[in-house]
């Protein structure tokens, strides 16, 4: 019995320091003081063996309000008036760095299905995978939707599109629908809205802002 | 009367001499070499519950780190996804496969997938993501290149030491903000420079006392 332990005690060792630094292994590192390694309590995302569940972090109670997080404005958390209409334009100002801040959530959240350009030639609707083909943005129903009906899809998904809501705060839904915006109107301008400047160096075909 | 040591004892103080000095040199080096964190801590590759490849997500379909590890820019905690995220796709996509069984499972029955945590940090250590990311710690620098693993292992040791070399010198692994969550990223010449400069600008102070992180 004793000869037994130790055989298998020394083979452990041997496995143990087989290995060179480096490799991987799927033992669990060796901490030799373990004292207060896992403490008495639950950090986020830990197991709990109390609930049935197995989780540590217990949802809450639905129907409760946090501190702070009364949402009291209908058109900025929710997109809507008062009277449960779509608001027509985005309740907070729109400035560059709005605009900027978007298009990287944009380009973290959206891109995979919608693509870069908002044509829905995301990796994941033109990759053969099988999902529901993103619609584009480039469409007359899309660019006369509100500002709200957006942030709500955002939300709250639409059709075969999950919503977000758990992945993307308010006031980042607000950015994205800020850049939506943005990539409608750089697939449908006019020539109007092209600075007088650059009109020439298009029309001549060379880029815009080559001659400066 | 006779001697009290053979005349083979002559060669104990040389012996014991080269022994202790051989000894030493090689219970140093063992120590050195197998009780480091580099040693038993980088390479952990533990089997999880779900087959999960990050080369496919996060390599080949590109998606961006921050779209399942959504706080990592917000808390100091970087969370796992929900089982929500993963049906955002696929629940349309590979629907049928084996392998996501654990997955369906967890999203019917509202329980959790129990993901096996790699980089572990012990509990008086206080780390926040948020402090990092903001000020251009890349997630390779500390991660390594997670776009190429299909297990996720641990490549880093974790250790006091190897936090402090870069609390002490954070001008060599620095990245500029839209490099962060960039694999692959590879440094201009002049970085150190820059670096420095963006130090001095924004005043970011990489903290070196107890309670930075031990509280």
């Amino acid at each position: 019995m004793l000869m037994k332990r130790r055989g298998t005690v020394l083979v452990f060792a041997v496995f143990l320091l087989a290995s060179c630094r480096g490799t991987t292994h799927e033992h669990t590192p060796i901490h030799p003081n373990l004292n207060m390694d896992y403490q008495e309590r639950f950090d986020p995302q830990e197991a709990n063996a109390f609930f049935a569940d197995g989780r540590s972090m217990r949802p809450p109670v639905p129907g409760t309000v946090a501190r702070g997080f009364l949402h009291e404005d209908t058109r900025f958390h929710e997109g809507r008036n008062a009277d449960g209409s779509y608001v027509e334009a985005m309740p907070i100002p729109l400035t560059i760095e709005l605009l900027e801040y978007g298009q990287t959530r944009y380009d973290i959240f959206c891109t995979p299905c919608h693509g870069a350009a908002g044509d829905g030639g995301g990796i994941i609707t033109t990759g053969d995978f099988g999902y529901t083909p993103a619609t584009t943005y480039h469409n007359d129903r899309l660019r006369e939707e509100t500002d709200g009906y957006l942030y709500d899809v955002i939300a709250n998904g639409v059709r075969t599109m999950p919503g977000y809501a758990h992945q993307i705060p308010v006031a980042d839904r607000w950015a994205i629908v800020a850049y939506v915006r943005a990539l409608q109107r750089s697939q449908y301008a006019s020539e109007s809205d092209v600075p007088a400047v650059l009109l020439d160096d298009i029309r001549r075909g060379a880029g815009a802002g080559e001659n400066e | 009367m006779p001697q009290l040591f053979p005349r083979r004892a002559n060669a104990l103080p040389i012996l014991s001499l080269v022994g202790a000095l051989v000894g030493g040199v090689a219970t140093v080096g063992f120590v050195w070499y197998y009780f480091s964190p580099e040693y038993t801590d980088v390479g952990y590759a533990p089997e999880q519950p779900v087959p999960y490849s990050h080369r496919l997500h996060a390599g080949e379909l590109g998606l961006d780190c921050r779209y399942c590890h959504t706080n990592v820019e917000m808390t100091a905690e970087a969370n796992l996804p929900p089982t929500e995220t993963c049906m955002n796709c696929h629940a349309q996509v590979q629907t049928e496969a084996l392998s996501l069984q654990p997955v369906r499972k967890s999203w019917a029955e509202d329980m959790p997938v129990e993901w096996i945590k790699v980089n572990f940090l012990p509990d008086y250590v206080h780390f926040s993501h948020a402090a990092h990311v903001n000020n251009g710690v890349g997630c390779e620098t500390c991660h390594g290149r997670v776009d190429l693993m299909d297990v996720v292992f641990q490549p880093e040791p974790l250790s006091m030491g190897w936090c402090l070399d870069c609390h002490r010198n954070p001008e060599e692994q620095l990245r500029p903000d839209e490099a962060v969550t960039l694999m692959g990223y590879e440094h201009p010449a002049d970085f150190m420079e820059r670096n420095a400069e963006r130090i001095e600008r924004e005043g970011i102070q990489p903290p070196v006392n107890c309670s930075a992180c031990h509280y």
